[in-house]
């Protein structure tokens, strides 16, 4: 019900919105909870467990009841908290977790259960048959308990991810944040001020008292406004800081859109930022805590803060006659407030005894507590009893509860921090120090007057400014209230009947946590996980404090010696989309993307993955309906006439220096300080481990001067590789290394009318230039650099000419090789090519390889990396897994890449497993299924016949083992 | 996390990568025992304390990190170029 004056809303201003179907309407300013309470909804959704109707309990973003599923279609999104979702025109909420409506819900049949459903249920009953664990009882308990559904559409929006840094982060602008987030800013530093709320204030928005004579949330407005006027100042609003982390970093979700309907053009839904901060400030307040009593959960029953901020910022009345329980005076506040709005105030409840509440127009009971309510879907009536026992029933349809208050120091607990108890006011406060460079102020250090906070935030800021070099400034403090409030602890109301809520997300009652108790889970987080308490998405905020009081008065100790759980990032929920903005789609790995690829595109050319970049893996023809056409063709080609392949994707690395030779030395396996200038020679890299890393060619262009080319997977790893060793291992090694992978555009051109074709694109004649030459030339004036080096078998060449030039250059090298019969090649085609010729690839090389499988051992040379461990037993000879060549035996017969290799007419199984195939193709040079694999003593098996046992695809298949490579075992076409 | 680079300054924990003790620098001569190249390639301190550690300031630099942690809490305790030795 909407008061007729006052609130923090715009009249002015009426939105229209739908609950359930129905049309409401409310004010800019309001929250959706706010809006549904002066709409008359108390009910507003059924609990997770036991499907009990709940209402709203809180104002923030605590709130375990008010879930709801807000925005329609693929914006559909569960769980939203009613209680910080503003409100805006066109809104459509959805109570969730019932059936066929929220005020009859079938599921309310597991509350006629409840004896049977309490803390371990699940564990105990669901144990066997073991098959029923995921198709029968998961699925059933998944239905039954449950929170909001997914739109199971793509998202329309989009979210973002960004980068802040600051001298310090001040996280909440209630009085405490304001105030230290003045002081940081008067004195120069770079300040960012981040509140989940979409106002600043914090509790001063709810609260009627004054600061220097102005009410609470204009100072904090005014304050707010001048500190927004000042370059180094970043005011986020409607930004939670979710996490605190390792060095500074910070955590923080922005909800840019989620007051409207949809995103503005161009803007993100949210942005999760990551803030680096020298130094921060928690002044996230405080939160209430309930009290457990008999049937605390109806809609009515709802925190005493949040009564009196329903009325003071929105102007709701959360019920016609309201009752105020609390053990604490700061619970009187709400009786005064909701009585000076003209709400009427039955009673004030104080369980204490031997207090003196203030007067008003309400019924005062001292020593007396709530121990039962009635109400199915709503709050009728309270039960009370008094110092000598006696009972009454009340009517009343709201109930304002506290229990006080407790510290909001959940970021203290992110990095191990464990907090403390302060007897003195009865509520755990942040360890100091608990994370590094994060200082505490204000209520979330247990400061609960408005002037403390001020001081405290004050304090805080000035020793963060002296720790950071600013000199910090003089500023007086504001007057303000300056009474914290007494309280006499009250966890559960004694001797009473029935159950009392401690977890009202997770369904948890203190008898569950008797039982808990009584079957001997009295650590606290055993106790957490048998009950489940305070693990839904409220993470126990109201809860957690609450249970460990009732765990301290079932073991009969102190809170201080139960402990308490700890407190996890996030401090409240993020999408997955912000987390991972960006990340889909394309945005999921780089692509990398070679120079010939707008050539490809226009080809119709498919790409295939190598790392992380798209290679062409083939050029079809008109005609050709299948990629092996192309792909046979394609290798026909090259071994018939010349083709041209882009090759830009091998890794390449510089290497220069007066100690370069000696320096590849080390890093290869074989000599490199042996080769000429103008001379190119394989090589194979080793780890210290004695197993293969890579191999390459490394060409060597002047004396100090070498560039060395690697697989395109392992481009990185071998450039860490070499710094690693140039830094670490011989820093005394003149040498520098420069990736140049992204500055050279190289295309290989592969068949015997290949010289033919290089020879006129050249500036100058070709002249002799035997295999394993390289060196510098010239293509229409561009310094260019011609290895020949094939990878195919044949008489081939690669030509590097810097990236730019890329496309030009492969072009015109496709334009000649047609000429001449030939074409452009993919990665199919040049896979059948070296398989052909017996050459690896990391299909081979996957890092569980020596050089003696490989049939390398002779390359190893004394003093390289890895050639010591090489030598160990276990990683050469007979028994280990060799490289071999293998044809299939019936002409038709198809290989497989990862099926198994057995003796001819063994079983099977895996003790008889012999190898296996890492390598397949067909090969159109030998008009069968060829592959290279690993069998045990390969080398001496040449001949024999193997069994292909593949288990996960059809297909047996014999092959025969032999020497590699398949064509042209002399190499005369290389060399001719 | 964040790490002090000596040549690029404060930069977030994603430009590096890591590889490891930085024992890994004191690699074993040619023809030490075997026994000295397994504790080498194979064996780690686990220290809950102080480690001593390489990082590749990967996406800058490129420069090798001599970095001493504190495992218990990541606090970084010093960082120098691995190339300048102990």
């Amino acid at each position: 019900m909407r008061l007729e004056t006052g609130g923090l809303i715009d009249r002015a201003a009426p939105l229209g919105f739908r609950f359930d179907g129905r049309e409401y309407s409310g004010f800019q300013g309001d929250t959706l909870a706010s809006a549904l309470l002066a709409g008359g909804v108390r009910l507003m959704g059924r609990s997770f467990k036991y499907h009990r109707p709940r209402g709203v309990l809180s104002a923030g973003s605590d709130e375990p009841n008010a879930l709801m599923e807000v925005g329609t279609g693929a914006r559909r999104r569960p769980n939203t908290r009613a209680t910080v979702q503003e409100l805006y025109e066109g809104l459509e909420a959805r109570s969730q977790n019932r059936w066929p409506s929220l005020a009859w819900d079938a599921g309310q049949v597991s509350d006629l259960l409840a004896p049977f459903l309490g803390a371990g249920f699940y564990y105990k009953t669901f144990m066997w048959p073991a098959a029923f664990w995921e198709r029968v009882y998961e699925p059933l308990i998944r239905r039954a308990a449950g929170l909001g559904r997914l739109s199971g559409k793509r998202d329309p929006d989009a979210c973002d991810k960004a980068f802040a840094h600051c001298d310090l982060l001040v996280i909440g602008a209630g009085p405490a944040g304001l105030m230290a987030a003045l002081m940081a800013a008067e004195a120069g530093a770079r300040v960012i001020l981040a509140d989940e709320d979409c106002r600043p204030g914090g509790r001063l928005l709810a609260e009627r008292e004054q600061v220097d004579g102005a009410p609470g949330h204009a100072w904090a407005a005014e304050l707010w406004d001048a500190l927004a006027q000042m370059p180094n100042v970043t005011p986020m609003p409607r930004t939670t800081v979710t996490g605190a982390y390792d060095g500074g970093t910070f955590g923080a979700l922005e909800r840019v859109a989620e007051h409207m309907a949809r995103p503005p053009e161009a803007a993100p839904r949210l942005t999760f930022w990551r803030i680096a901060a020298r130094r921060a400030i928690l002044a996230a307040g405080a939160l209430e805590r309930p009290v457990a009593f008999p049937h605390n959960d109806r809609p009515g029953v709802m925190l005493a803060g949040a009564a009196r901020a329903y009325a003071n910022r929105w102007a709701v009345a959360p019920g016609r006659r309201v009752a105020v329980f609390t053990n604490n005076d700061d619970g009187w506040r709400t009786a005064r407030d909701l009585s000076a709005q003209g709400i009427e105030v039955a009673a004030l409840i104080d369980s204490r005894a031997g207090v003196t509440p203030p007067e008003g127009p309400w019924q005062l009971m001292t020593g007396t507590h709530v121990t039962d309510t009635r109400g199915r879907l709503g709050l009728r009536a309270v039960q009370t009893r008094d110092g000598g026992g006696r009972h009454r029933w009340l009517e009343v349809d709201t109930l304002a509860v506290s229990g006080g208050w407790n510290p909001a120091l959940h970021l203290t607990c992110h990095m191990n921090g464990r907090p403390r108890w302060n007897p003195a006011i009865h509520a755990f406060v942040p360890a100091s120090d608990a994370v590094p460079g994060l200082d505490v102020a204000g209520a979330a250090l247990g400061q609960f007057s408005t002037r403390g906070a001020m001081k405290s935030g004050q304090y805080r800021a000035r020793k963060a400014l002296e720790a950071l070099g600013f000199e910090p400034p003089s500023i007086p403090v504001p007057n303000a209230e300056d009474t914290p409030p007494r309280l006499s602890p009250l966890w559960q109301v004694p001797r009473t009947r029935g159950r009392a809520w401690l977890d009202f997300q997770n369904d948890v009652t203190v008898k569950d946590v008797a039982l808990a108790h009584a079957e001997n889970f009295r650590s606290v987080e055993h106790m957490k996980r048998y009950t489940t308490l305070g693990m839904a998405t409220d993470q126990g905020k109201s809860a957690n404090v609450g249970a460990l009081g009732v765990m301290a008065d079932l073991a009969g100790r102190e809170i201080a010696q139960i402990g308490t759980t700890t407190f996890r990032p996030p401090y409240t929920p993020i999408d997955i989309a912000a987390l991972g903005a960006g990340a889909d789609g394309r945005g999921f790995a780089p692509h990398r993307l070679p120079p010939s690829h707008a050539y490809g595109l226009e080809r119709g050319a498919p790409t295939v993955e190598a790392g992380l970049w798209h290679r062409a893996a083939y050029y079809p023809r008109e005609g050709e309906t299948h990629w092996r056409e192309s792909c046979d063709r394609e290798a026909r080609m090259v071994r018939q006439a010349v083709g041209v392949c882009d090759v830009t994707s091998l890794g390449k690395i510089d290497v220069q220096g007066t100690d370069a030779a000696a320096f590849l030395d080390r890093v290869y396996a074989n000599t490199m300080s042996t080769l000429k200038p103008g001379r190119v020679r394989y090589g194979l890299m080793l780890r210290d481990d004695g197993f293969v890393m890579d191999d390459g060619t490394c060409a060597r262009l002047g004396p100090e001067h070498f560039v060395v080319t690697t697989t395109t997977a392992a481009a990185g790893q071998v450039m860490a590789h070499l710094e690693f060793c140039a830094q670490c291992l011989w820093p005394q090694l003149d040498v520098a290394l420069v990736s140049v992978t992204e500055a050279w555009a190289q295309c290989a051109i592969a068949g015997p009318k290949s010289r033919d074709l290089v020879d006129g694109l050249l500036d100058a004649p070709l002249g002799a230039f035997p295999f394993m030459a390289c060196g510098e030339v010239s293509v229409r004036g561009v310094g260019a650099r011609l290895f020949r080096i094939s990878f195919s078998g044949e008489h081939a060449y690669e030509l590097a000419v810097p990236a730019r030039y890329g496309d030009a250059l492969f072009r015109r090298l496709v334009d000649r090789a047609e000429t001449l019969g030939g074409g452009p090649y993919g990665m199919e085609a040049l896979n059948v090519l070296r398989i052909e010729k017996g050459l690896l690839t990391h299909a081979e090389l996957h890092g569980r390889t020596t050089a003696d499988d490989l049939g390398l051992g002779r390359m190893v040379k004394p003093g390289s990396i890895g050639h010591r461990m090489r030598e160990r037993a276990g990683l050469s000879g007979r028994w280990r897994e060799q490289l071999v060549g293998l044809e299939a035996v019936e002409p038709g017969a198809r290989l497989n890449g990862g099926a198994r290799l057995v003796a001819a007419g063994a079983a099977q199984v895996r003790q008889m497993d012999q190898g296996y195939v890492t390598s397949v193709c067909w090969s159109p040079q030998l008009d069968r299924y060829i592959a290279l694999g690993f069998l045990r003593d390969g080398r001496n098996r040449t001949g024999e016949v193997l069994d292909i046992v593949d288990h996960m695809r059809s297909g047996a298949a014999q092959a025969q083992v032999v020497p590699l490579p398949f064509f042209d075992p002399e190499g005369g076409r290389l060399r001719a | 996390m964040r790490l002090t680079c000596p040549l690029c300054g404060d930069r977030d924990s994603r430009e590096f990568s890591y590889l490891g003790s930085a024992t890994l620098s004191d690699r074993p001569a040619d023809d030490a025992p075997f026994d000295a190249w397994h504790e080498y390639v194979h064996l780690r301190d686990n220290p809950a304390g102080p480690n001593a550690e390489l990082w590749h300031h990967v996406s800058g630099c490129s420069a090798w990190l001599h970095v001493v942690r504190d495992t218990r809490n990541h606090q970084v305790l010093s960082i120098r170029l691995a190339e300048e030795g102990a």
